[in-house]
């Protein structure tokens, strides 16, 4: 064993190597303030083996960079683990790099002749920043896209260069797979080989100037082995069981519903390490001192002044009073940002639109899990195309945009916004339903807000007839009453309302008979018959998908409103919505929403 | 002897090899670094492709009462590798101003490139990054609005009952607005 240790020791002076890694002396023995420099090292290890295992899963391209890490995310065995921890090992190189550089101001390791190697360090600051941002992208869904656009923008408004820059980092004029190719390229092969580069340079200075040993000394000199390295491998299991933690307890990174352009992502906010120079952009001064071009000061020159002074550190350190300002300055800038973040932070918390886009943006994303389940995979098309097929996910949002100017769901607009004005008309959350129904004929509720309140209808034939035939009616044969109602809710045969349906037939039967006879509903309304005469909607069908997608196709047609349609849009007739649009508002009105109905191709049994 | 013949030819000699090195060194690096810049540049020298006509919605489709309704652009768009005959390039708010004359508003933040919002209760778009607003018909209505200008018109046309528009994105975060090529 000597002899082969010696043999590859004269081919490759391996032991002195060795001896110079681990017998580093260090003036004053080794203390917990040293070990920055190390945890680093590990994060950025850590990085690579995580990296490049995620790289073995991942596909860079607009339909499938997010289906690739939905992937890692969800079916890989161990996938969220892995993804976790690269995920939150780059968040904690953040916080330790912070710290590393206080580290080294403080102590004054930035000055003569350790000039260059603080260079090195502020390079690789930016390196990982630049990292950050780059993975930032890479999962593709709608907070890493919407952060991404704000960031390529910002690089767009620099002078002169900007517009060519920008096209060049997002890979064409709009956002695609190139800019998915190009930022993987930075981020797993450029800025790593750079960084590796710079960690050898940064380590090699080190090694050469010796550690700036904090004076006074407290014990005698030592090497580097083993106490150092003893107490940079706690520092470094200390980093591994916070992550780890952090990763356990999110159950990895998260994940949210995949980039969809035309969809307002109102939860958009940065990674949170670059929350301070977000809530920077906010600031009022930006816009009353600079105006016009606020933000490419805010987002350019201040930025670009604050890395001019950290680097010319050295320099400044080296003047009278130099290294206090060095030290006020990076306390200053430190106090800003964490200021900055607590306000960012604080604003969001207290503000409900946020709040309410947050819960909405979960909502999404779970839902995209459970449409990929229920349907076995995600189809070839990509996940946007399966989540857009989702009356659970479109409909609110059409509701919100098409109909909530006038219709409320449960008192919002669909998407939990409530609006301050009266609606104009019913509320159509349980349309179809007997609960609906039997507020629509209770005489104290027919002409409240959430019916027929804002419509011409108030006073008209059916409120006037609730109000005073109906409770007499109802007085006489209850057991009519219910019955009638059963028979009017059976035509809108909601999935809810189909449980135990053979038990209630003869009780629907009977209805349909009272419907006719007992309330004279047929007196205007049509049912289960053509009627000519019919003044009002036709209760055929009433509620049910058709009758619905019918209605609001055309609510002007014979069969329903006719010539005394109040304000309510033909939206087929009109353009204004597909057919298939129509249906989506439908399906998530009637609850029709359960996965399985609608993913799976008809004919295939499982 | 030797020696004496090399002093006088070395200095020439050694010139020759110094500037025959560099150049073939320049050679061996440069050809493959040229080829990686030019491939690299290519988006430059790829136009955006839009500015088309696009029809978008019909006209009854806006409301009468001046009220902006969200309208997806849906066209043929190629993203690299991919061409779709029709897919949503984008996101614009439509607004009527008089019987026959339609406002498109583009849905992108002059300021950072966000999704602005139309929020009806407070009758103004909303952005919800940077906090930017703007009034119904686009206009900056906070002086403490980050924007740097109004939000982006689009050239409209109402051609009979379709309405048409010419889309394009635009720079964001300076005062100009200026399109994205």
């Amino acid at each position: 064993m000597k002899k082969l240790i010696d043999w590859i020791d004269q081919r490759t002076g391996m032991q002195g190597l060795l001896h110079e890694v681990l017998f580093e002396r260090i003036p004053g023995g080794a203390r917990w303030r040293y070990v920055w420099g190390s945890t680093l090292s590990f994060c950025f290890l850590v990085q690579i083996l995580t990296g490049v295992v995620l790289w073995m899963a991942y596909s860079p391209s607009a339909n499938s960079a997010w289906e690739s890490v939905y992937y890692i995310q969800h079916e890989m065995t161990g996938g969220w683990f892995l993804r976790g921890l690269h995920h939150f090992v780059a968040q904690a190189m953040h916080v330790l790099l912070v710290l590393h550089l206080l580290q080294v101001i403080i102590d004054g390791a930035y000055k003569a002749p350790r000039e260059v190697n603080y260079w090195f360090g502020v390079v690789l600051l930016m390196l990982t920043l630049g990292l950050g941002l780059t993975g930032y992208l890479l999962p593709w869904d709608q907070k890493g896209f919407g952060a991404t656009k704000v960031a390529t923008s910002l690089i767009g408004i620099v002078p002169l260069v900007g517009p060519s820059l920008q096209k060049l980092v997002v890979g064409g004029s709009d956002y695609g797979h190139h800019t998915l190719t190009r930022f993987f390229a930075l981020h797993a092969g450029v800025l790593p080989g750079l960084m590796i580069a710079a960690i050898a340079a940064h380590v090699a200075l080190f090694r050469k100037h010796g550690i700036t040993a904090k004076q006074p000394y407290r014990k005698p000199e030592a090497n580097f082995w083993p106490d150092q390295v003893l107490m940079d491998g706690v520092a470094c299991l200390a980093v591994l069981a916070s992550v780890v933690y952090l990763t356990v307890r999110h159950h990895g990174a998260e994940l949210h519903a995949p980039a969809d352009p035309t969809q307002p992502f109102n939860a958009a906010r940065p990674e949170w390490y670059f929350l301070f120079l977000f809530e920077f952009l906010k600031l009022d001064f930006l816009t009353q001192w600079f105006g016009h071009q606020g933000e490419l000061v805010g987002a350019i020159v201040i930025p670009g002044v604050v890395m001019g002074i950290l680097a010319g550190m050295p320099f400044i350190g080296g003047w009278r009073l130099g290294h206090r300002f060095n030290l006020g300055f990076l306390g200053v800038v430190l106090v800003g940002a964490v200021l900055l973040t607590v306000k960012s932070l604080r604003s969001d918390a207290a503000n409900p639109g946020f709040q309410a886009a947050v819960i909405q943006a979960q909502t999404d994303a779970d839902r995209m899990v459970t449409l990929i389940q229920a349907n076995g995979g995600i189809p070839r098309d990509g996940a946007v195309a399966l989540l857009n097929q989702d009356p659970a996910t479109v409909g609110p949002r059409l509701f919100a945009q098409h109909c909530a100017s006038c219709h409320r769901y449960g008192g919002h607009d669909g998407l939990g916004v409530v609006s301050a004005e009266a609606p104009s008309a019913p509320d159509l959350r349980g349309f179809g339903s007997a609960v609906w129904l039997r507020g629509l004929l209770n005489p104290e509720q027919i002409t409240n807000g959430f019916y027929y309140g804002g419509t011409k209808f108030r006073t008209g034939k059916m409120a006037r007839y609730v109000q005073e035939k109906l409770p007499a009616l109802k007085a006489k044969d209850p057991a009519a009453m219910a019955s009638m109602i059963e028979a009017v809710v059976a035509e809108a045969d909601l999935p809810a309302n189909r449980a135990g349906l053979a038990a209630r037939t003869p009780q629907i039967e009977a209805g349909r008979v009272h419907v006719s006879t007992t309330f004279g509903c047929t007196d205007c309304h049509a049912f289960r018959k053509a009627d000519e005469d019919a003044t009002a909607p036709t209760l055929t069908g009433w509620g049910s998908r058709a009758w619905m997608v019918r209605l609001i196709s055309d609510p002007t047609h014979a069969d329903f409103y006719g010539k005394r349609n109040d304000r309510m849009p033909s939206y087929l007739k009109d353009g204004r919505l597909s057919e298939r649009e129509i249906g989506l508002i439908v399906d998530w009105i009637r609850e029709d929403t359960a996965p399985g109905a609608w993913l799976k191709p008809v004919g295939v049994s499982k | 002897m030797d020696a004496t013949q090399d002093s006088g030819a070395q200095p020439r000699r050694r010139f020759l090899a110094e500037a025959a090195a560099g150049a073939v060194g320049a050679c061996c690096v440069g050809v493959p670094l040229a080829s990686g810049l030019v491939a690299w540049l290519d988006p430059l020298s790829k136009a955006s492709g839009s500015g088309d006509w696009i029809q978008v919605a019909s006209l009854s489709s806006v409301p009468t009462d001046g009220t902006p309704v969200r309208v997806t652009v849906v066209t043929g768009k190629s993203d690299a590798w991919t061409r779709d005959a029709a897919v949503p390039v984008g996101v614009v708010y439509l607004r009527r101003t008089a019987p026959a004359q339609v406002v498109a508003l583009h849905s992108v933040c002059p300021h950072a490139g966000c999704f602005v919002d139309y929020q009806t209760d407070r009758r103004a778009f909303f952005c919800p990054c940077h906090d930017s607003t703007f009034a119904v018909d686009g206009s900056i209505n906070d002086p403490r609005s980050p924007s740097p200008r109004p939000m982006d018109t689009l050239t409209v046309e109402v051609r009979g009952e379709a309405v048409w528009l010419r889309f394009q994105n635009f720079r964001s975060g300076i005062p100009a607005k200026v399109a994205l090529t």
